[in-house]
């Protein structure tokens, strides 16, 4: 039997780990309850954030969203900041789960889980977000893409726990898209997912281009170089053809349960094309 | 531990191991039946309760994040006569082996409460988290649709 704790500040969390180095950290629970059930597993204690005040609510200061990690999928969706401001998050979080599972499940479980298919995580790499990671001795921020280091794995050490999501709002210039491909339209782990903000000019110049990628390596991908070829470009059918011809190219998927890699390198190859469908 | 909650309107003192599933505390430990486990994993939607009116699954939820909430099943989410949603699965036929019916009544209040007036598309999405293996999504959708709160039409 697992002892639970619902503590109502982060002091109280640091006190449970540092009594119970084996304690785990349960956010909505729609991953580490799954987890436990199939490993058969109990850790010593379970410490809920629920009940944390600091840890929900999302507010925007300073060109800067900040969400608190205990924010479900429901309360980004339910949230206009979210729509106006950061809409590739909100078409992620619409094709996350099922309606329970969102609202359920939070942003900072889903980050912390760190999957490769975590439906969030894409929209967040492609947004630049960055996470702040508390422990009782100091607050670090650093890159999403820093924080999660393979899959199922993060930069947390000791005592630290995720304690917010910063997210610089992008230029109102770009346009957000998000598309999952699963075996099924709910509930499916993504075979492959991609989350894309553009820039386009009036002429159709590409003035800014970024593309994440989920469920196609061990962590979510992003390409720099291949970014900034796209600028100066002419929008159109035929570059977004280009840009699932070279992502489809430089991804390194794996075969696994839901796909193969060479599905997945061709699903790929046409998944920025859906971009002119919406 | 003891944990303090409301369960179908009545308040409620359970003593059990905190980490309890709170499908077993419900179906074993109160005889709650009608809330039924097909996947225990989250994918199914058959152990969907109302927790302060929002859907969950309760086979992914442990006794002690119950302290101080109310929980409605479908034992308790009728009172004196059946809740129109129920009326509705009968008159639609949307009711066929019956083991999904709990959950998906509860995911179409759920719905009801946020909108009032979804069109199929919208119920569609609303119940993807729950699987009817009779395959009888037609039915269930024609039926909650029947609810929907038709928008007064304008000539003006």
């Amino acid at each position: 039997m697992s002892e639970v704790a619902l503590p109502a500040s982060l002091e109280e969390v640091y006190a449970i780990r540092k009594r119970e180095p084996g304690a785990a950290v349960l956010a909505g629970g729609t991953d580490l309850l799954v987890r436990m059930r199939a490993d058969g597993k109990k850790p010593p204690v379970l410490i809920g954030l629920e009940r944390i005040p600091g840890l929900s609510g999302i507010a925007i200061q300073d060109g800067v969203v900040r969400i608190g990690p205990m924010v479900t999928h429901q309360n980004l969706l339910d949230s206009p900041v979210i729509r106006k401001h950061l809409a590739v998050m909100h078409e992620a979080a619409q094709v996350l789960g099922s309606p329970p599972v969102r609202h359920m499940g939070t942003i900072g479980g889903n980050i912390c889980t760190a999957s490769p298919a975590g439906d969030l995580l894409p929209a967040l790499y492609v947004l630049d977000a960055e996470v702040e990671i508390s422990s009782p001795a100091k607050k670090r921020v650093v890159p999403i893409a820093t924080f999660i280091t393979g899959p199922g794995r993060t930069i947390l050490t000791g005592q630290e726990i995720l304690t917010g999501i910063r997210i610089p709002v992008p230029d109102p210039g770009y346009q957000g898209f998000y598309r999952k491909v699963g075996q099924r339209r709910a509930l499916a782990i993504s075979i492959v997912s991609m989350a894309a903000l553009l820039m386009v000019s009036p002429d159709k110049t590409v003035r800014s281009a970024r593309f994440a990628w989920g469920s196609v390596g061990p962590v979510v991908m992003r390409f720099p170089d291949v970014e900034s070829s796209f600028a100066g470009r002419t929008f159109g059918p035929a570059l977004l053809a280009d840009v699932g011809r070279q992502y489809s190219e430089r991804i390194r998927p794996i075969s696994d349960i839901r796909a193969s890699a060479s599905y997945r390198k061709m699903v790929a190859a046409g998944l920025p094309l859906k971009i002119l469908e919406q | 531990m003891k944990i303090r909650c409301i369960v179908n309107g009545k308040q409620t003192d359970l003593e059990t191991a905190p980490d309890r599933r709170v499908v077993d505390l419900l179906r074993e430990d109160l005889g709650l039946c009608g809330t039924k486990e097909a996947c225990g994993s989250g994918e199914c939607g058959a152990c969907t309760i109302l927790v302060d009116g929002e859907s969950r699954l309760s086979c992914l939820m442990i006794a002690a994040q119950l302290e101080g909430k109310e929980i409605v099943t479908i034992e308790g989410f009728s009172k004196e006569h059946l809740h129109p949603i129920q009326e509705a699965f009968i008159v639609h036929g949307a009711v066929q082996c019956g083991f999904c019916t709990p959950g998906m009544v509860l995911a179409a209040a759920d719905l009801l409460k946020r909108n009032p007036a979804p069109d199929r598309h919208e119920i569609r999405r609303a119940i993807s988290g729950n699987l009817c293996r009779c395959t009888g999504y037609q039915k269930i959708v024609d039926a909650i649709e029947s609810l929907a709160r038709v928008e007064e039409e304008s000539d003006e």
